[in-house]
């Protein structure tokens, strides 16, 4: 098993005839996964690779049975496609745009509240169950099948730690990167729930940065309701006050969001931190043996 | 994107939102003049910079003469400014805003900010105006009113009433008080801000509200819907280096040490910035070339890196997702071909196209140091 997709996942492309769109698509249907329709307004009827492109969600849904969306429209029309696929009644929705106004989020978050709709993102590398379905920009290779879910803020950064897992013969049941906005759809603790679950799941990575308190609530609630070993990391322990480092949310206000505060509180829950980058590999080694 | 105080309280009267009477100058004669022109007895001058803390790094000087306005200006304009907030830099003082005296019976805090928790805005009131609001939170968050804001509903009478109400101001007040609240959230809202702070909001001793201070700043990710607001953009206000990569949309932030760092991705970019402190060094910068990144902004990123004196050695960490391997170390000859790299340069791939990219750096008659892993990056790094 895995969450959230598997090769069960029907996915709709969002943004399917943009260059970032197309080249990525291409590159989860290589890895395996099943696209079954695009979506751009006003490209309805095209193809890519023979998958067929719709004018609307409604229409690719209605004809394809697609069951999770895959986003890559610009940051000005994003939040206006995360509601789309809600409002389509498509139960997952993961948004790769980077860039989206936070009043839009806003709106689109609150939109979701009301409809049976999961997103993940946005600002994020997508999701990946080794081995079944990639849903997301990340490099398929370096993943592989196993028992570590790997749960993320950031991008690149746990493309890192998976390819340590991976070196150390770790795989993994499915990595999140959950985004590195200040609004994003699912938390630590959401994904956490999910992995809770998941039979296959013996034990989680979770790879927090600087900027708002996600990190110490998830530590919380692993303190009280997680009983399987997790791993964690947090970057921006450098990182000047004040100074918003590349994600809009990764940013320290004041004394609030340090990268030393989120360890203690992740030590205080009982997560095995790892303060250096080189070493995850080795130290998961000990931790999920 | 912050904008200085006098900018804000320009946008505050847009609002309808009470100012004190004043204007900003950029020399010690046009200070006098507004002093003047305002009337009255005593006047405040004020540096604009963006950093809070003005008052006690002597940036908030009041006057009781026109000629005492234009002697503060004088001082002031061209000093360097150092509070809490600017570093041990300091902030150059470009000009000044000028504005009546006001005598000052109490003082409030307002503010509208993105609650990233419950992920909407929200609206804060304390009766303890004049401090860091973070600072009143630990200390006295019994002082501190709030209300969630439903951004499809705007803010409803009865919320700002509740603000109002909750920050204790006297009853007579209660209706422009709400009114200044409404007017606030507008603007917060229909501009795209992540922050609208009036710190203090006072009543005068003859029965005034104004905002004596004013704080905005805009959702960078917004302003493309907002082109007007680009103009009130103080690009003396940011590092040259700064402001250069970002006309290039490339992430730089100057640091303090001596290692240049060119990474993909914000995370991964901090955790390198930590692994070269953890190895015993310092990270000159942090510099994430993004996901989309072309083979021209790698070559800048490389050429910003290098106008820093500091940089003594650089080290390129890059794992492809988005952006190939094979297009960074393309970027990477192609700079190298432009800008004498007279430092050393550790280089770490991997992901996306790997090979190909590291065939693309072996190819090139560059002198290269190859690091296979992180760790044997940080090791890498020690040896600089």
């Amino acid at each position: 098993m895995s969450i959230l997709i598997d090769n069960n996942t029907r996915l709709l492309v969002q943004g399917i005839t943009g260059k970032e769109g197309s080249f990525h698509t291409r590159q989860c249907v290589a890895y395996g996964s099943n696209i079954v329709a695009g979506v751009t307004p006003d490209k309805g009827g095209q193809t890519l690779d023979g998958i067929p492109v719709f004018n609307t969600i409604q229409g690719a849904v209605e004809n394809t049975g697609a069951n999770a969306s895959l986003i890559f429209v610009p940051s000005p029309f994003a939040a206006d496609a995360i509601m789309e696929s809600a409002a389509a009644g498509i139960p997952l929705v993961i948004c790769i745009t980077e860039g989206i106004p936070i009043l839009d989020m806003f709106k689109a978050v609150q939109f979701l509240k009301r409809r049976n709709c999961r997103l993940i993102g946005p600002n994020c590398p997508g999701v990946i169950s080794p081995g079944r379905c990639k849903a997301g920009i990340m490099p398929g290779h370096v993943h592989k099948e196993g028992p570590i879910g790997v749960v993320s803020r950031s991008g690149t950064l746990t493309y890192e730690v998976v390819y340590q897992l991976t070196q150390s013969g770790l795989g993994q049941s499915t990595c999140i990167g959950i985004g590195g906005d200040p609004i994003i759809g699912s938390s630590f603790v959401d994904i956490l729930k999910l992995f809770d679950k998941d039979p296959e799941t013996e034990g989680v990575v979770l790879i927090g940065e600087i900027g708002g308190s996600e990190e110490e609530t998830a530590a919380g609630y692993i303190k009280d309701h997680f009983n399987k070993p997790v791993l964690g990391f947090v970057a921006g322990l450098t990182a000047p006050p004040g100074k918003r480092m590349g994600h809009a949310g990764a940013i320290i206000s004041g004394s609030v969001g340090t990268a030393g505060e989120k360890i203690t509180a992740m030590r205080e829950g009982g997560i095995y931190v790892v303060e250096h980058l080189g070493e995850i590999g080795r130290e998961a080694s000990k931790v999920f043996c | 994107m912050k904008i200085h105080e006098y900018q804000a309280k320009e946008i505050f009267s847009q609002f309808a939102i009470p100012v004190p009477r004043g204007s900003v100058a950029e020399d010690a004669d046009e200070a006098r003049k507004i002093a003047e022109q305002i009337g009255g007895a005593r006047w405040v001058v004020k540096a604009q910079v963006h950093a809070g803390g003005r008052g006690k790094g002597g940036g908030v000087r009041v006057a009781d003469t026109p000629e005492a306005v234009a002697e503060i200006a004088e001082k002031m304009i061209g000093m360097t400014l150092v509070t809490l907030q600017t570093g041990p830099q300091g902030k150059r003082v470009a000009r000044v805003l000028v504005e009546e005296g006001v005598p000052v019976k109490q003082e409030f805090y307002l503010g509208a900010a993105v609650d990233r928790a419950k992920q909407c805005p929200v609206l804060i009131a304390s009766s303890e105006g004049g401090i860091g609001i973070e600072e009143l939170a630990a200390g006295h968050p019994e002082r501190i009113v709030r209300e969630w804001i439903d951004v499809g509903l705007g803010l409803p009478a009865f919320q700002a009433r509740n603000l109002v109400f909750g920050m204790g101001i006297d009853t007579s007040f209660v209706r422009t008080g709400t009114g200044i609240f409404s007017q606030l959230y507008r603007l917060f809202e229909s501009h795209d801000c992540t922050l609208v702070e009036i710190n203090p909001l006072v009543v005068t001793e003859d029965k005034r509200l104004l905002a004596l201070d004013a704080r905005i700043e805009f959702d960078d990710n917004a302003l493309y819907r907002h082109k007007d607001l680009l103009e009130l953009k103080d690009t003396d206000e940011q590092d040259p280096l700064e402001l250069e990569a970002s006309r290039h949309r490339v992430n730089y932030i100057r640091m303090e040490g001596d290692i240049g760092i060119m990474v993909n991705g914000a995370g991964l970019a901090m955790a390198t910035m930590d692994l070269i402190k953890q190895a015993g060094a310092n990270p000159a910068n942090f510099l994430d070339v993004g996901g989309g990144a072309t083979t021209e902004m790698v070559t800048k990123g490389f050429e910003i890196i290098l106008q820093d004196k500091n940089v003594r050695g650089i080290l390129i960490n890059i794992f492809g997702g988005i952006l190939r391997c094979d297009i960074l170390a393309k970027g990477v000859v192609d700079a190298a071909k432009k800008v004498a790299i007279k430092v050393p340069v550790v280089v770490r791939l991997e992901g996306t196209n790997v090979e190909q990219g590291r065939k693309i750096l072996a190819d090139s008659d560059l002198d290269l140091v190859v690091a296979h892993s992180m760790a044997d990056a940080a090791e890498k790094v020690k040896g600089i």
